[in-house]
């Protein structure tokens, strides 16, 4: 069982909301990004010495460009219902994790700056000044909040809190302050390709190398091409999926799939990545930029298709910003949706017949499914609402016999964050990624102890790293984490091994 | 930050990652797994040679199923799994072993 430097939260048979614990959390940061990095993405290297009027100037844009975030900065009532939806407050019991909290750190700035009241009558409204303890406290909050829009759910209002945190973040960067972690990757992406910084010889060698993985499995020969000019498909995926255990067995179930159905697709060694973190730090150039590698890809590669892996935050780039960010692309084929999840293209075969399927195959699993949040809150599948709960289950439900579903306040549009995502996958965040975790960890203990699930399925490649990283602090084996395609992969019949 | 040994100087990253790649020797490789609380064997020295191999051939860390490949060609294929990596480098092979062989972190969603 895995070692921890801070207490691991007890699981319990029911949630309760916990007592608070003021400054639980303050002390826990993200490595900030260095002058180097930052400068890579056209942010300051160090604070400047007018940060405070750049940080203002900064939202007082953002309340100009985005009217959603000056209704949000507006319309809270402060009525309570957020409070206890969100994972990182029930795992932290710091206060300032509530979401109505954290967003009154950016918004009592805002009261103080941009509201008649606030400018001259600051504390009569709880209007404050930007200070460097507030730039502080808004490094330490916001990286604890996984953009993951649960509390959204339970707003009376509507309040979008993601694009609270966003904007904070947004302004943070502004004046140099950002983390390592995120802005890292980001820069890895411009310069190669993806977030691992996998060069291309790399990423053919690995493909290779899980061609001849099949080919002993299976005794079929299975391909997972790159850079195939005039292929139909162009599959971008997050680079997880070369690199990562458990992701890579979805790479191959995706392969399998492809391969049994006939269609021509291929890998893209300049767009070799699906994730896009611009979203999570609120940049839009840094967003548009990311993306922009897919477009030029399908572009040179001629593809008729693009079909989408199993990563949550990049379904929620290409299902709700590609079309304006990188669109319209009109080569492609119409009679498709574009941007295509490889979770409908997968149910839209098995529903003609064209896989063929040993359910008995998975027979050893006791699976649940886990709705990542940005494909569960934030996107859709199919042409019918709810088609993103909908087809992964009915493609689980079509690859293994025994399913159950976790607690209904805990899945679907209500489902709790992993704890990992929005940028805080990081080793440097442990302690919030554990005690994020805990809504998930109860919810799961339920279905372990009343039907023995023994796997927990999963569409995105943060939520995979996070659960493989995070369920031993609480008695489970990683081993029980996996992706919906990695059951694909088990029960597909390619042919019989030689 | 920076540790030292035998008056050599090993400068390394806030997450105690080596800075300079070419600075690795087996002395701070034996220094950075004692911080890692991790007891080096001939079988931990292979996982490590295999990285540092591919790392020069590649310029990245060899993804986790390569490295099993490897290893289970090396050492047995019963040593050829995730699980038995896991058991060198509790932490995970890819960013602890990392560590130790004196490459740079793994980034992304991993």
């Amino acid at each position: 069982m895995a070692q921890a430097k801070f207490e691991v939260p007890k699981l319990k048979p029911y949630p309760v909301i916990p007592v608070l614990k003021e400054n639980a959390m303050a002390e826990v940061k993200s490595f900030p990004a260095n002058a180097g990095i930052q400068q890579a993405l056209g942010f300051p290297g160090e604070l400047p010495e007018d940060w405070h009027d750049v940080a203002i100037a900064k939202m007082g844009e953002l309340l100009d460009k985005y009217r959603s975030f000056r209704v949000y900065m507006d319309t809270c009532v402060h009525c309570g219902a957020c409070t206890d939806k969100c994972h990182y407050f029930l795992g932290t019991s710091d206060p300032n994790n509530m979401p109505v909290a954290r967003q009154d750190l950016l918004r009592k700035v805002y009261r103080r700056y941009f509201t008649f009241a606030g400018k001259y009558f600051p504390k009569l409204v709880g209007a404050e000044d930007l200070t460097r303890d507030v730039l502080d406290q808004w490094y330490t909050y916001f990286h604890q909040c996984s953009e993951c829009r649960r509390c959204s759910v339970f707003c009376p209002y509507g309040i979008d809190t993601a694009e609270v945190t966003m904007a904070a973040r947004e302004i943070l960067d502004t004046v140099s302050v950002g983390t390592k972690y995120t802005n890292e990757i980001i820069g890895k992406v411009h310069k190669i390709g993806n977030n691992l910084g996998l060069p291309g010889p790399a990423l053919e060698d690995t493909l290779t190398g899980l061609e001849e993985d099949i080919k002993a499995d299976t005794g079929v020969d299975v391909r997972l091409p790159i850079d195939v000019k005039g292929a139909e498909v162009l599959l971008i995926t997050p680079s997880a999926d070369f690199f990562a255990e458990p992701h890579v067995d979805s790479l191959i179930g995706y392969a399998k799939v492809f391969h049994q159905a006939g269609i021509s697709w291929t890998l893209s060694s300049h767009a070799s990545e699906a994730g896009n973190f611009g979203l999570f730090i609120g940049n839009y150039e840094q967003m548009r930029k990311v993306a922009m590698r897919i477009r030029e890809a399908a572009l040179d590669l001629g593809v008729k298709r693009i079909v989408v892996g199993e990563c949550g935050h990049a379904w929620r780039v290409a299902y709700s910003f590609w079309n304006t960010l990188i669109g319209p692309l009109d080569f492609l084929d119409k009679r498709y949706p574009w941007p295509q999840h490889v979770c409908e293209v997968t149910w839209d075969l098995i529903q003609r017949g064209a896989l063929t399927l040993d359910k008995e195959a998975n027979d050893h699993r006791i699976i649940t499914f886990h709705d990542s949040c940005n494909v569960a809150r934030a996107s859709r599948m199919g042409n019918m609402p709810g088609g993103q709960f909908f087809i992964p289950r009915a493609i689980i439900k079509s690859v293994a016999n025994h399913f159950h579903d976790m607690a209904p306040d805990t899945i679907e549009e209500k489902t709790f964050c992993c704890g990992g995502g929005g940028g805080l996958l990081t080793d440097d965040l442990m302690e919030v990624r554990v005690k994020g975790a805990l809504p998930r960890m109860e919810a799961l203990k339920q279905v372990v102890d009343d039907h023995g699930v023994n796997f927990m399925a999963l569409i995105c490649a943060i939520c995979k790293s996070q659960f493989t990283k995070v369920v031993p602090y609480y008695g489970f084996d990683m081993s029980m984490i996996g992706g919906v395609h990695q059951l694909v992969s088990t029960a597909i019949q390619l042919g019989t091994k030689q | 930050m920076s540790f030292e040994i035998n008056g050599k100087t090993y400068e390394t990253d806030e997450e105690g990652y080596l800075i300079n790649l070419s600075e690795w020797d087996e002395e701070a490789a034996k220094y950075l797994a004692k911080e890692e609380k991790v007891d080096m064997t001939d079988n931990h020295w292979e996982v490590i040679n295999f990285l540092r191999e591919y790392y020069n051939d590649y310029q990245i860390a060899p993804a986790i199923r390569v490295l099993t490949k490897a290893i289970g060609k090396k050492l047995g294929p019963e040593k050829g799994s995730n699980k038995y990596l896991y058991e060198l480098f509790p932490y995970g092979p890819a960013k602890q072993a990392c560590k130790i062989a004196g490459l740079p972190k793994p980034t992304g969603c991993i």
